[in-house]
């Protein structure tokens, strides 16, 4: 890591810490897993380029997995949450395939088309429990031992499946397959051109986003004790994309700030009823109009200015202090 | 009375029938789904809004003003078009030099916006239309409800006349070749950006025309579109958006097979679309009157 991303993290790991003796625990679960599921959208449109507009499914399909294998077949909870997002990478690996014959625009539709059959599946199989959903999912203790009924015990275990999230995903931007997957967002042509088989890392790096989508879904099912149609509707994949592009797409950082920020305002707004559909459209706007770099995207670039500014001021410096030293030379 | 395939001939013609204007939707919208984005290369995710709107413009002229229905088909593609202009000559004229991917998200939050406020004002429950053309015939294999057959025939015609425009004259010779080379044409001393206005503002009023048909039918409610949009949005990633003319045929083609899944396998009838698509992706990745890019 580089510095200034070390230092983010470790300051956000600090806060992290903390936040839960301040704040409801609940709250700060739900910023954790959109967070998480914000990070594996980005991966995807960020570091590919990749415009998915039918994450949900894989969000909502781990959810529903999990829960049905928690509350009907009675499997242990760290086994079910590893069962929902084998799932979710299973559906990443079918939804994948076809959605990567095209590129694009294209690419976004096929992906809300086969979120969209998903959803209508849901609506129909008889394992989600249609338009209630599964709900009263039971939180039985992680690993026999640790009681997760606490929400304080909750909050640390989806902070560390969080962390081990977030960190899958640095290491895989900043390795050699990310590498490829950055050439690809930037020239395809040239990519396949170089040698790479773009169609296999794109299908890979779609897994690995559905993968961890998943994980979020599957963590979301048991903090919250549901998986409802709310989690495979389009709407849920719109949020996951207005998240990423509040808090900055591209940017390791971005999705975090972006998921709690519309988290927070959701919460807040929750009263306002249709209000909170609107000043989502709203955001969207204004984001896509004004501030496409988002949050930590304006931010780090505001640093880079001014570092650079910094670094011509001292040049400037430097380079009078040799003029002066030459002058006393001749001298 | 006799019996086709195992299955009453009522039941079968009657959702043929469905299925044909199901299908006449389809077709008028992915119509302008593709118009729009033969030239402004945005892909519109207002359009469902804007649907929505047609319906519910349509609703309002009739219970406030008591503008009937036929004054409506007219007027709310009109006033729909007009929010459209202004919406691409504030909002999206702005992002033509960027990412494609970026007229999607914003025409997204658009509807997000539209749909919210229609919500607010009317709640989530439809609101009744009456139809303006009750009655029907009896055709001795079925009943046929005389609107139903009107929205077949206008959506045909508005097809129709619209491929006319742009195949077959100069306005459309124009547009047409504004499509391939923006830069050149605007050389020869055609206003390309006012083109792309109107182009867009055209698009737009297809969908607020479909929307204004379907009121008597569905129920005019805010979510209307946004279900919809999707299946259209399938609908032309199956035709491809090379072709008006494959737009319109991919359209009538897949509202029909929909009814005869609603016949013969009705668990499927809300999914057979999407499964099609993915079929004619892993085959025919271009689309099917697509040309490979």
């Amino acid at each position: 890591m580089n510095n200034r991303t070390l230092i983010a993290f470790i300051a956000f790991l600090a806060l992290a810490f903390v936040a839960p003796f301040f704040l409801y625990p609940i709250y700060l679960i739900k910023v954790l897993c959109f967070a998480l599921f914000a990070c594996a959208f980005n991966l995807l449109l960020g570091y590919v380029g990749l415009l998915s507009f039918g994450h949900a499914m894989f969000f909502g399909g781990a959810s529903y997995f999990t829960g049905h294998i928690v509350k009907v077949w009675g499997w242990p909870t760290e086994i079910s949450i590893l069962a929902g997002t084998l799932m979710a990478a299973l559906m990443g690996l079918v939804a994948g395939s076809i959605a990567i014959r095209r590129q694009g625009i294209y690419f976004a539709m096929v992906t809300l088309a086969l979120a969209q059959m998903f959803f209508f599946f849901s609506l129909q199989a008889p394992f989600t429990g249609g338009e209630d959903g599964i709900q009263a999912i039971p939180r039985r203790p992680l690993f026999g031992v640790i009681d997760i009924y606490n929400d304080m015990n909750l909050y640390f275990v989806v902070l560390a499946i969080f962390t081990f999230g977030f960190l899958v995903v640095y290491r895989t931007i900043h390795s050699p397959f990310g590498q490829v997957l950055k050439a690809i967002r930037e020239n395809e042509p040239r990519a396949v051109s170089l040698g790479y088989k773009t169609d296999h890392y794109k299908l890979m790096a779609f897994v690995l986003s559905a993968t961890l989508a998943g994980l979020a879904g599957a963590t979301k099912s048991i903090a919250f004790q549901i998986a409802s149609l709310t989690d495979v509707a389009w709407q849920m994949s719109g949020e996951v994309v207005l998240m990423t592009l509040v808090g900055g797409m591209g940017t390791i950082f971005g999705p975090v700030v972006g998921a709690a920020v519309i988290v927070t305002m959701q919460n807040y707004l929750a009263g306002f009823g249709e209000w909170v559909l609107i000043i989502q459209g709203v955001i969207f706007v204004i984001v896509v109009l004004l501030f496409r770099r988002g949050i930590v995207g304006e931010l780090s670039a505001w640093m880079d200015r001014r570092n650079r500014r910094k670094e011509v001021a001292q040049e400037e410096i430097a380079e009078s202090d040799a003029a002066v030293g030459a002058k006393g030379h001749s001298a | 009375m006799f019996e086709l395939i195992g299955v009453p001939p009522q039941m079968l013609f009657g959702q043929l029938t469905l299925g044909l204007v199901n299908g006449a939707f389809y077709a008028v919208l992915s119509l302008g789904l593709a118009v729009i984005f033969g030239l402004l290369n945005v892909i519109n995710f207002t359009h469902g809004a804007q649907y929505m709107m047609g319906a519910f413009i349509a609703y309002i002229l009739l219970t406030v003003l008591g503008i009937p229905f036929w004054g409506s088909l007219l007027l709310a593609p009109i006033l729909v078009g007009i929010v459209g202009i202004a919406i691409e000559r504030t909002m999206l004229r702005k992002l033509y030099h960027l990412d494609h991917l970026y007229g999607l998200l914003l025409t997204f939050g658009l509807a997000l916006v539209i749909e919210g406020l229609f919500r607010n004002q009317y709640g989530v429950s439809g609101q009744p239309y009456a139809s303006p053309l009750p009655g029907g015939y009896n055709l001795g294999f079925m009943f046929l409800p005389k609107y139903r057959g009107f929205v077949v025939l206008a959506s045909l015609v508005v097809c129709l006349g619209t491929w006319f425009v742009i195949e077959r004259t100069k306005l459309g010779s124009y547009l047409r070749a504004a499509v391939e080379r923006p830069d050149l044409v605007q050389a020869f001393g055609v206003n390309v950006p006012l083109m792309i206005t109107l182009t867009y503002g055209f698009g737009v009023a297809l969908a607020g025309f479909a929307g204004v048909l379907a009121a008597p039918i569905y129920q005019v409610s805010p979510m209307m579109g946004a279900n919809l949009i999707i299946v259209v949005f399938a609908v032309v990633v199956i035709g491809g958006m090379g072709s008006i003319l494959g737009a319109i045929i991919t359209g009538y083609m897949l509202g029909i097979i929909e009814g005869l899944t609603r016949v013969f396998y009705p668990e499927a009838s809300s999914t057979v679309i999407f499964v099609i698509m993915a079929i004619v992706l892993l085959i025919r990745p271009q689309g099917l009157f697509g040309t490979a890019k």
